[in-house]
C-alpha cells in the first residue's frame, strides 16, 4: 500500500501557498482598525485552528472507517491525522495566548470561546495516545482507539457552540476581527492562508503514513528475510505497528 | 432486550444495596467536598454562579468516582465473558448499566444537594425546585450516558481508573457548562431570577447526541 | 485601541509566527530521524540478501 503518491506535487503546493500566503499578511493585507498590527497573528492562529477541528473530525470518520471494516489501514489514517492536529492543536494555544497578551495584556483569556475550546479539546485529546499505549493487544487497541476518536470527534462541534454560548451573552468577543464583514483583502489573504495551511496537513499527513507504513513494511520483510529470532520483539507502542 | 436490560439492572441494584459500595462512597466524598470548598474559598455561604459552579464541580466530581467502579465487578470476576456468551443483544449492557449509573447519581443527590443547601446556599432555593429537579436530572442523564461508555472503555485498559477522569471531564464540560448556567439563576441571592430555558435543551441535545452515539459505539468495546 | 503601541507589536506576531514554522520544522526533523532509521535497516536488510545469495553460490559451486 502505498501512502506517499502525489507527495512531492503536494508539498511544492503547500510551500507555495504557504509563501505567497505570509507574502500576502505582511505586504497586501490591511492593518485592523481596532487592533493594527498585532491582528495579523489571526492569519495563521485561525487557519491552524480550523485545519486541527478539521482533521479531529477526519480522524473520527476513519476511525468509523475502521470499526465497519476492519482495515487497520484506516486505523493508522486515523491515528496520524488526531496525532498531526494534535501538533496544530498546541500551536494554536501557543499563538493565541501570544495573540491575547499582545491584545489584551494577559497570557490568557476566558472571554475568546474560540481559545478556550481548544484547551478543552486539547485536553481531550491529549488522552488519545496515553489510551492507545494502555492497551497492548493491537486489535483491541485499534478498536478502542477507533471508539475514542468517534466520540471525541462528535464531541468538537458540540463543545465549540456549548462554549460560544456560554460566552457570547456575557462577554463580548475580544479577539475577533473588525467586527462581521472582512474586507476584500483582509478574505483573499485569510483564504490563501487558510488553503496552504489545509495543503500543509494533508502534506504532513500524507508524509507520516508513508514513513509508518514504509517501518512496518521494512519489518516483515525483515522477518521474512532473517526469520523470527533475527527480529528485535516490538516495544510496546502508542502507534499501530501492524498493518 | 427489555427483559435483558431489567435483568441486568436488578443484579446491579441488589449488588449496590447488599454491599454498599459505590453510593456511600460518592455521598461521603460530595460531602466532604462541599466542606473542602468551604475551607478552600474561606466562605460561609454562596450564591449565584457561585453556588452554582461548586454544586456541579463536586457532583462531577463523584460521579467520576462511580464511573470507576461501574464496570468493576464485571472485569475482576469475568462478568464480561458471562455476558457475552448469553444469546443476548449486547448493548443492553450499556442500557442497563447507564440507568444504573443515573440511579446511582439520582441517589446521591438525593442527599447531597440538600446537604449543599444546609452547608453553603445562602438563599432558600424553594420556589425553584421544578427547575432545579430538571437540571439536575437532564445532566444526570448526560453524566451517566458519557460515564458509562468510558467506563467500559477504561475498565480494560491498564490504567483504568486513571484514564477514566481524564478522558470523561472534558467530554463533560459541556454538561457543567449547561448546568451551571441553568442553576445560577435559581441560587440567586435575592430570590431566584428567571430560569434560562434554552440550557435545558443544550442538555437535551447532549444526551441525545450522546445517547445515540455511546449506543452505537458501545458493541465494539465488547468484542473479543 | 490596541494595548500595546504599533512598535511594540512586532516582537509578539514575529513570535507567533515562530511558533508556527518552528513546529513544522520539529515535526520535520523528527520525520527526518525516523527516515535515517529506516535507510539504517534497509542497509541492513540488503547486507541479508547479500550474504544469502553468497550462501546459496557457495552451495551451488560445491554441487558442481
Amino acid at each position: 500500500m502505498t501512502f506517499g503518491r502525489g507527495l512531492r506535487a503536494l508539498s511544492i503546493a503547500s510551500a507555495a501557498l504557504i509563501t505567497v500566503a505570509f507574502a500576502l499578511v505582511f505586504f497586501y493585507a490591511p492593518n485592523d482598525a481596532d487592533q493594527g498590527f498585532i491582528q495579523k497573528i489571526f492569519y495563521v492562529h485561525v487557519p491552524m485552528a480550523i485545519v486541527a477541528l478539521c482533521g479531529f473530525v477526519a480522524g473520527g470518520v476513519f476511525a468509523i472507517k475502521h470499526l465497519r471494516s476492519g482495515d487497520r489501514a484506516d486505523d493508522l489514517r486515523s491515528y496520524v491525522a488526531i496525532h498531526i492536529s494534535l501538533v496544530l492543536a498546541v500551536g494554536v494555544l501557543l499563538t493565541g495566548s501570544i495573540w491575547a497578551r499582545a491584545s489584551w495584556g494577559h497570557w490568557w483569556v476566558w472571554d475568546e470561546p474560540t481559545l478556550v475550546s481548544f484547551l478543552i479539546v486539547f485536553l481531550l485529546y491529549a488522552c488519545y495516545q496515553p489510551l492507545r499505549f494502555s492497551i497492548e493487544d493491537p486489535e483491541r487497541q485499534a478498536r478502542y482507539a477507533a471508539v475514542f476518536a468517534i466520540v471525541a470527534g462528535a464531541f468538537v462541534p458540540l463543545n465549540f457552540t456549548a462554549v460560544r454560548m456560554a460566552e457570547s451573552l456575557t462577554h463580548p468577543r475580544v479577539l475577533s476581527t473588525t467586527g462581521g464583514a472582512m474586507p476584500g483583502e483582509m478574505r483573499l489573504t485569510f483564504i490563501v492562508a487558510l488553503a496552504g495551511m489545509a495543503c500543509l496537513f494533508v502534506t504532513l499527513w500524507r508524509y507520516e503514513l508513508a514513513s509508518k507504513s514504509a517501518s512496518i513494511q521494512l519489518r516483515s520483510l525483515k522477518r521474512r528475510l532473517a526469520g523470527d529470532d533475527g527480529l528485535a520483539p516490538l516495544n510496546r507502542s502508542a502507534a499501530p505497528q501492524h498493518l | 432486550m427489555r427483559a435483558t436490560v431489567s435483568a441486568l439492572i436488578r443484579k446491579d441494584l441488589r449488588l449496590e444495596l447488599r454491599a454498599f459500595e459505590s453510593v456511600p462512597a460518592m455521598l461521603m466524598f460530595s460531602v466532604s467536598t462541599f466542606v473542602l470548598f468551604h475551607f478552600g474559598l474561606d466562605r460561609s455561604s454562596l450564591a449565584g454562579d457561585l453556588a452554582a459552579g461548586v454544586l456541579w464541580v463536586t457532583l462531577l466530581l463523584a460521579a467520576v468516582l462511580g464511573m470507576n467502579r461501574l464496570f468493576l465487578a464485571e472485569r475482576e470476576q469475568g462478568g464480561f465473558d458471562g455476558f457475552l456468551m448469553a444469546p443476548v443483544d449486547r448493548t443492553a449492557l450499556f442500557v442497563a448499566k447507564a440507568i444504573v449509573l443515573f440511579c446511582f447519581l439520582v441517589a446521591v443527590e438525593l442527599v447531597a444537594v440538600p446537604a449543599f443547601v444546609i452547608l453553603l446556599l445562602e438563599p432558600d432555593p424553594g420556589q425553584a425546585l421544578p427547575e432545579l429537579l430538571a437540571v439536575l436530572l437532564l445532566a444526570d442523564a448526560g453524566i451517566a450516558v458519557v460515564g458509562t461508555l468510558i467506563g467500559a472503555l477504561g475498565v480494560q485498559t491498564r490504567a483504568r481508573d486513571l484514564i477514566v477522569p481524564l478522558i470523561a471531564l472534558p467530554l463533560l464540560v459541556p454538561v457543567v457548562i449547561a448546568a451551571s448556567e441553568a442553576s445560577a439563576p435559581l441560587f440567586a441571592a435575592g430570590g431566584a431570577d428567571a430560569f434560562p430555558a434554552r440550557w435545558l435543551v443544550v442538555l437535551a441535545l447532549y444526551d441525545a447526541v450522546f445517547g445515540l452515539l455511546a449506543y452505537a459505539v458501545f458493541d465494539f468495546l465488547l468484542e473479543e | 485601541m490596541p494595548a500595546l503601541p504599533l512598535d511594540d507589536a512586532g516582537p509578539y506576531v514575529a513570535a507567533a509566527y515562530l511558533v508556527f514554522l518552528a513546529l513544522i520544522l520539529i515535526y520535520v526533523s523528527i520525520m527526518a530521524t525516523k527516515l535515517g532509521r529506516i535507510e539504517r535497516e534497509i542497509g541492513e536488510l540488503s547486507e541479508l540478501v547479500e550474504r544469502r545469495s553468497e550462501r546459496s553460490d557457495e552451495r551451488d559451486q560445491e554441487r558442481v
